[in-house]
């Protein structure tokens, strides 16, 4: 299984995200420079959060016009895996490969913090290996992750299972509380109806490594890695 | 000076419309033999203003401990100072102001403050990994402190986060003082391979000099000199004075810059930040001891029909002056033109001291790169100090002046929820905390922030430290204090402190009480720091704190700290572990409630002496936390500053959930045992079964110390009396600060 993670000039968690792949889960992984259009040979591709070109006009608005992103849409228009985090996802929602758009948060104010989100499936390629009702503690950092869908939209989602996760308290209950940033249906990440693209708000990458106390975004990669065959 | 030159000479009046003083003029025209014109009285004027020169400080700032094990660039020596970390690292860390921009312009004058510090860092080839800061606005509760608060707060959030660097650690004080003036400290942290880092020099007569970065605008002209006045109602005037950033830019130049330096084809490199052009070329030919020619219309603007003075004085931010070795051009495009930045010649370095600047062809200045430079021909001035009158006067009060309190329960709710005390999570989780991965203390608390250098057994502790209220009590003691309890958090989050960089903020220097605040602050830092072997590694001044109508704020030196930890397990969290454990104090209680925030916010009382403090006492109690956490046995650290005992054990509980049981000593006044500050004691917990242990290993230390009771239940009790839930107490913590920032 080869990682391909895009780097945008202001992508800022590339390196968390080759950090993870390469030296936690052991795979191969490569960075794909924005201005290329070759994936090399990537069998999944992460668009990892940070500022793309800068984000003054709206997050991800520029990035999906870059070069690379050219090889990414085909990609994903041909059933490869493409996974988005954060500005990652934002971009994917500026490029319509997964339904729905980013808004600035309710409290209009950048958020940092760990939050909790609930798996609604378990069965898609980021959830599949998470431990039924286990709510995990996953990190936000953003200014603009209020997800949003019309309700035509957000119904054919809930059917099709295209819900991934949302957030939720300690226990697991999904209230308006424990929305941090108002999200529709406290929303925290989304797949296309094809289910192989991916994005959510939360940074699973930073809730991976031991040493930092927290690894339950360990989850998400194990569950990508058995869903590819990799992990038996 | 070239005959063609149209600019007028300049006078007197000219020189002190530019902040300079008539004996300085002089000076200027004896160096030069001629009067200058407006293009050189202008590099002159940024060059010895305070914030460049150091003209007022640097006197005192030499009687600073420099020395110590781990030095490898000491202070004044490069942008920021460097400590060896082992494993063939080195650690670059500095601190600076950013206080008089944010006082008018408070979102972009914060934002240009964390560009500025995080280019001090990695033009020297280290990459930033984490920030710090320190503020201090005023009451709170005011409508201005809330606009300033949440445009500073923003203004960070937003550079800091962009850039992608975490900010893992900070304070934020209020205090009435700071009104007017509010006080922005940035501290970056960088790391780099030793032997490859850059220096800021310039050499080799025929080396080109290029600008890279931005193009250069008229942002922030004379910000140097605005920085070294008192702020005023009529500061807003000066808005041009204030820069504006760009972290998309800023994250653009430290990938090329830390790019460029790989290529080997640099001689020496510096940021512009203050004082722009004229700093950077004027520093990097005074310390490599050669001149440059430098051609000002080759300096790509924003703004069309720049005049010389403002291409030379601009604070246009993320610019970088390279200097080239000849004939390896061609790689430093190639690297710029990757990033998609400016990168453009503006000038060529030559023999001799002189840097001449060129406009067109024509020659607009001309001036002796030293004179110009701190060290060289730029003012030093000893001023006279004189010890205030109210610093006698706090002496006076003595604890029977104030009655104990009838009811705890309420002194409790008020410190838990002052805004002193109370959670600060309004304003850092406006910050990316955890970009980057390696903040260890996101999940497991400690008084130091801990970050953890990936591939190596070790970790990083940072702290930025200063109770301004101390200081003002006690300038010299207030001082020691601040780098104590700065040493004191890393100790108690499992490090060992290794270098200081502080940010001295104070009043007008003028004014001999300021001066005095200023010179005993000194005295208290070199003492701390000698006795901690944490040399000073660099930082800043500022000056000038003061409105014309409010007096000076609280003296602030803002000490930060770096430590390191040589086994990252050792890493012990504030928040307690498991029912039954067992608490103690390490150090000694005393009757004391000087300059708590309990004596100052709850009694009102704002004229008493510094808290108790003795250095020794200090040291010896941090060899004995260091001793006990090595031993592997300590479930809990935490050391007592604001609040007292009974903030420490509370914030505890209220980071574990787990409730409190204790006793206080009879020895003492119950008030002065729960709320006061005195200084030099640590709280920790050990299981029942490590009691003994700790208990040997303390009474082996020879210092005093005493049990206080026990981890238990989920309530807060003193003496047998519950005062409420922990959970109750947290709700207060976690929530006063963004209950009157929402309002």
């Amino acid at each position: 299984m080869k990682f391909g993670v895009v780097v945008f000039p202001g992508s800022n968690c590339d390196e968390d995200m080759v950090y993870v792949l390469s030296n936690i889960m052991g795979q191969e992984t490569v960075k794909l420079w924005h201005k290329n259009t070759d994936l090399e040979g990537c069998d999944v591709i992460v668009l990892p959060g940070g500022f793309s070109y800068g984000d003054y006009l709206r997050s991800g608005a520029i990035a999906r016009f870059s070069p690379i992103m050219e090889g990414v849409i085909q990609h994903a228009n041909k059933g490869g895996i493409v996974f988005g985090v954060c500005n990652g996802f934002q971009v994917l929602c500026e490029a319509g490969l997964v339904p729905g758009a980013l808004l600035q948060n309710t409290e209009r104010k950048f958020i940092c913090k760990n939050v909790f989100i609930k798996a609604q499936n378990n069965d898609s390629l980021l959830t599949n290996s998470i431990p039924k009702d286990r709510a995990l503690k996953i990190p936000i950092a953003h200014g603009e992750g209020r997800y949003f869908a019309d309700e035509k939209t957000l119904k054919e989602m809930n059917e099709n299972g295209q819900i991934l996760f949302r957030y939720c308290d300690e226990k697991g209950e999904i209230t308006d509380d424990a929305n941090p940033n108002g999200a529709t249906e406290n929303i925290a990440g989304v797949c296309n109806a094809g289910k192989n693209v991916f994005g959510m708000m939360p940074h699973p990458e930073r809730a991976a490594d031991s040493i930092l106390s927290n690894e339950d975004g360990k989850f998400l990669f194990e569950s990508i890695l058995k869903k590819t065959g990799v992990l038996a | 000076m070239a005959q063609t030159q149209q600019e007028a000479l300049t006078t007197v009046e000219t020189a002190k419309k530019l902040g300079l003083l008539p004996e300085e003029f002089e000076k200027i025209k004896s160096i030069l033999g001629r009067t200058p014109n407006f293009t050189e009285l202008s590099v002159y004027s940024v060059m010895w203003s305070e914030h460049c020169s150091y003209k007022n400080s640097i006197i005192w700032l030499k009687t600073l401990p420099k020395d110590g094990p781990h030095m490898l660039a000491k202070a004044g020596e490069e942008n920021a100072g460097l400590v060896d970390i082992g494993d063939g690292l080195a650690c670059a860390f500095k601190i600076e102001s950013h206080n008089h921009p944010s006082a008018i312009e408070p979102y972009q004058g914060a934002a240009t403050g964390v560009g500025g510090i995080n280019r001090d860092i990695f033009t020297m080839g280290a990459r930033p990994i984490a920030q710090l800061n320190s503020l201090r606005f005023g009451d709170i509760n005011s409508a201005k402190t809330q606009w300033i608060m949440k445009g500073v707060v923003k203004g960070i959030g937003d550079y800091g986060n962009a850039f992608g660097i975490p900010t893992v650690g900070g304070e934020v004080f209020f205090d009435e003082s700071f009104n007017v003036n509010p006080l922005v400290n940035a501290m970056s942290v960088g790391i780099v391979k030793i032997g490859e880092t850059v220096s800021a020099t310039s050499h080799g007569v025929g080396n080109p000099v290029f600008i890279v970065g931005s193009a250069t605008g008229k942002d922030g002209i004379h910000g140097a000199t605005f920085a070294s006045t008192d702020i005023t109602e009529d500061s807003a005037k000066d808005l041009p004075a204030v820069q504006v950033g760009d972290p998309f830019q800023e994250k653009l130049l430290l990938e090329a810059s830390l790019e460029v330096i790989k290529t080997g084809a640099v001689i020496g490199m510096q940021d512009m930040g203050a004082a722009g052009i004229t700093c950077s070329t004027s520093e990097m030919s005074a310390k490599g001891e050669h001149g440059m020619d430098v051609w000002l219309d080759k300096v790509p603007t924003r703004q069309a029909n720049m005049q010389p003075f403002e291409i030379l004085l601009s604070e246009s931010q993320e610019r970088m002056l390279i200097v080239v070795e000849k004939g390896k051009e061609a790689e430093v495009l190639r690297v710029f033109d990757k990033w998609d930045l400016n990168c453009e010649q503006i000038g060529v370095v030559t023999a001799g001291n002189r840097i001449k600047y060129y406009m067109h062809g024509e020659l607009v200045g001309d001036v002796p790169a030293d004179t110009l430079v701190l060290g060289g021909g730029a003012p030093v001035y000893e001023r006279e100090y004189k010890e205030p009158a109210y610093f006698a006067e706090s002496k006076k009060f003595k604890i029977e002046d104030v009655a104990e309190p009838d009811d705890y329960k309420a002194v409790m709710t008020h410190l838990i929820s002052h805004p002193n005390i109370a959670s600060k999570r309004w304003v850092y989780n406006q910050y990316d905390s955890m970009v980057g991965t390696i903040n260890m203390s996101t999940n497991k608390p400690s008084d130091a922030a801990i970050v953890n250098i990936k591939g190596s057994k070790k970790a990083l502790a940072m702290s930025v430290d200063c109770n301004s209220r101390y200081v003002n009590a006690d300038p010299e003691a207030g001082c020691a204090i601040a780098v104590s309890e700065a040493a004191r958090n890393i100790v108690c989050s499992g490090g060992e402190p290794s270098g200081v960089t502080n940010c001295l903020n104070f009043g007008n220097p003028y004014n001999p009480e300021v001066y005095w605040q200023f010179v005993s602050a000194i005295k208290g830092m070199s003492a701390a720091c000698l006795k901690f072997k944490t040399p000073v590694t660099g930082g800043n001044v500022s000056f000038y704190n003061q409105s014309s109508y409010e007096g000076p704020v609280f003296p602030t030196p803002t000490i930060g700290m770096i430590g390191i930890l040589d086994d990252k397990n050792l890493h012990t969290s504030l928040s307690f572990k498991n029912e039954g454990d067992v608490i103690y104090l390490i150090g000694e209680n005393h009757n004391d409630i000087n300059s708590s925030e309990y004596l100052y916010s709850f009694h009102k009382v704002k004229s008493s002496p510094a808290p108790h403090f003795n250095l020794d006492e200090e040291f010896n109690v941090h060899q004995a936390v260091k001793k006990t956490i090595a031993s592997g046995i300590i479930e809990s650290a935490h050391d007592c500053s604001d609040g007292g005992v009974f903030v420490n054990l509370t914030e505890s509980a209220i980071q574990s959930g787990l409730g409190f049981d204790i006793s206080t000593d009879k020895n003492f006044r119950k008030d002065a045992f729960l709320f006061g500050e005195a200084q030099s004691r640590v709280v920790v917990t050990v299981k029942k079964d490590d009691e003994i242990a700790l208990v040997d290993i303390l009474k082996s230390s020879g210092l005093t110390f005493s049990k206080l009771g026990f981890v238990r239940g989920k309530d807060v009790k003193i003496d047998d009396e519950n005062y409420g839930s922990v959970s109750e107490f947290k709700k207060l913590y976690e929530t006063s600060i963004e209950k009157i920032m929402n309002n």
